[in-house]
């Protein structure tokens, strides 16, 4: 196959993959969209092992691995539960990082194949794309483990920060630009080596400080890392697929952390040097004593819901922690059979990755024309009867309106407030992620309902 | 004078970003979460690359460059079946409501 005919197919996918993120647009788009992206994916495959030419040893192997992969990929798809998804897409992003550096590594080893050069020569354009590639993808690859291990509760969410943590990093950044800058004008292997050693260590300094709930950030800003390292190692092979999927998959994932960021108020700075766990104890300890709240049971909530006309569900990540998107959904259909309205309500970094409440209300099979984001409904809450909260806390906080002391002050917020009475479903009275205690839950109109988010719904089913 | 192939990459790369910058923030919230997993899917194919270095001077599985062609290709072939299949299965999913009987 001609050089030319490879670059034309390789464009054609780089279009359907366009057309893949495209149909995204819209559920009823989106799963043409993704046979797009499958298209494409085996268009790329395809032309790329034809134009290896003479069928040799090595094509045995090729299927054998592929096999491999992709049957351990396509059993990992069929058995993940829906509220597993944030590890498993840190866990994914994870191997895209380590794909590219092992892709970096071989064409670094073998630079012949690709057209860069000779070993100990290779063109120093190609050099740059190439420890860039490999970097961003080490990068990735190590700050993916990290994200994994603590959405899978493997290891505290809480920040882990010590002194010195930032000019640490800074450092190690300047030691990356040199390396590469003596990698290029030494052509001596161990700098290469050296400089994927470093960007293993950047990527675990880089995520340990996060907090948990700071993911949404970190999760999108991965995927964002995983495209510019395949843009990086497009370049060194000249591959316009490579290209256009890295330039679509970094802007995808820079935009998914900027929408994460404007949903907290925060700048991406702010998130990325580190939570607001190590900032706590400052702000929130001076009200420590006991305000009376109205605690309430399964029947009074069943009561409430029943005679309401209409009701609005705030699902947090304790409801993905309790699984409990099901029995809510079973909830809803028993209060819809007694004539009340029920809409859902998704605060943008509600649960631990963007759009994360939505997939697990889909799952429950609730239809997603009755799921709502914060800007559609928060003008409804006022004409709401009841507010159901079910596992969300910071979110509905009003101080991040009230009080500019606060850490979550500017954070935009569902008005729950505003609603005639509000229901949170809650395990204690413990603050949320941010540390800040939350006003609502002492109003007279709020009822707190101590249990477990499942159970709770489950028990208030059986009394309705 | 000639331009220097690397340029036209450049422009396909920052034209791409555009597209990517529009095409991303039409994506509708609810399906964020597919949006990650497809990216995820896609951005695998990296896997030309590593077939590339695989298949490399007969495809021996015993040459120190060869084998990190071989590991790329598992990794990222456990990305493309397991993105693209988990993003299908999360988007059969999203169901509208059913007309009222």
């Amino acid at each position: 196959m001609s050089a030319n005919l490879l670059a034309i197919f390789y464009l054609i996918s780089g279009v359907l993959f366009i057309l893949a993120l495209r149909g995204l647009s819209s559920p009823e788009t989106s799963r043409k969209g993704n046979l797009f992206g499958i298209i494409g994916m085996i268009i790329a495959i395809g032309v790329t092992i034809l134009s290896a030419g003479n069928f040799s040893i090595g094509f045995l192997y090729l299927i054998i691995f592929l096999l491999v992969g992709g049957s351990i990929g396509a059993f990992i798809a069929f058995k993940i539960p829906m509220t597993a998804m944030p590890e498993l897409v840190a866990g994914f992003h994870s191997l895209v990082g380590l794909a590219a550096v092992f892709v970096a590594i071989s064409a670094y080893l073998n630079p012949e194949v690709f057209n860069l050069g000779i070993q100990g020569n290779i063109k120093i354009a190609s050099l740059i794309e190439m420890s860039l590639g490999a970097a961003i993808g080490a990068i990735t690859f190590t700050g993916s483990i990290i994200a994994f291990l603590k959405l899978r509760g493997i290891m505290s969410g809480a920040p882990i920060t010590f002194f010195g943590q930032h000019y640490l990093n800074l450092l190690l950044g300047i030691a990356l630009v040199a390396l590469i800058f003596y990698l290029c004008k030494t052509q001596i292997d161990t700098w290469f080596w050296i400089i994927i050693a470093i960007s293993f260590l950047v990527g675990v300094l880089l995520i340990i400080p996060i907090g948990g709930a700071d993911m949404p950030v970190v999760i999108s800003m991965l995927n964002s890392y995983s495209g510019w390292a395949a843009a990086g190692i497009g370049f060194t092979l000249e591959n316009s697929a490579l290209i256009i999927t890295g330039a679509l998959v970094g802007s995808s994932g820079a935009i998914l952390s900027y929408i994460m960021c404007k949903g907290m108020n925060r700048s991406f700075f702010n998130v990325i040097l580190g939570g607001w766990g190590a900032t706590e104890s400052s702000s929130t300890n001076q009200s420590k004593e006991q305000k009376p709240v109205k605690n309430g049971n399964a029947e009074d909530a069943a009561f409430l819901m029943k005679n309401a006309s209409s009701v609005i569900i705030v699902p947090g990540y304790g409801m993905a922690v309790a699984q409990a998107q099901h029995a809510l959904r079973e909830m809803v259909d028993a209060l819809k059979k007694n004539g009340v309205k029920v809409t859902y309500a998704i605060h943008p970094v509600a649960g631990r990755m963007p759009g994360h409440m939505n997939v697990l209300l889909a799952e429950a099979n609730v239809p997603y024309d009755e799921v709502f984001e914060l800007e559609e409904i928060n003008n409804d809450f006022a004409n709401c009867d009841v507010a159901y909260v079910i596992g969300a806390n910071d979110v509905t906080n009003p101080i991040a309106k009230t009080d500019p002391q606060s850490p979550i002050y500017g954070m935009p917020i569902l008005d729950v407030e505003k609603s005639k009475s509000v229901l949170f479903v809650k395990r204690s009275l413990s603050p949320g992620y941010a540390g800040i205690d939350n006003d609502l839950f002492y109003r007279d109109n709020t009822l707190m309902l101590f249990a477990d988010a499942k159970k709770m719904t489950e028990d208030i089913i059986k009394n309705l | 004078m000639e331009i220097d192939p690397f340029v036209f990459r450049l422009s396909i790369f920052i034209l791409s970003i555009f597209i990517g910058y529009y095409v991303v923030w039409s994506v509708t919230p609810s399906l964020h979460t597919p949006l990650m997993s497809v990216t995820n899917a896609i951005s695998s194919v990296i896997i030309v690359g590593a077939i590339i270095a695989a298949l490399a001077e007969g495809g021996s599985i015993f040459d120190t460059a060869n084998i990190f062609g071989y590991l790329a290709i598992v990794l990222a072939a456990v990305n493309i079946f397991g993105g693209f299949l988990v993003t299908q299965r999360m988007l059969a999913m999203y169901k509208k409501k059913k007309k009222d009987k």
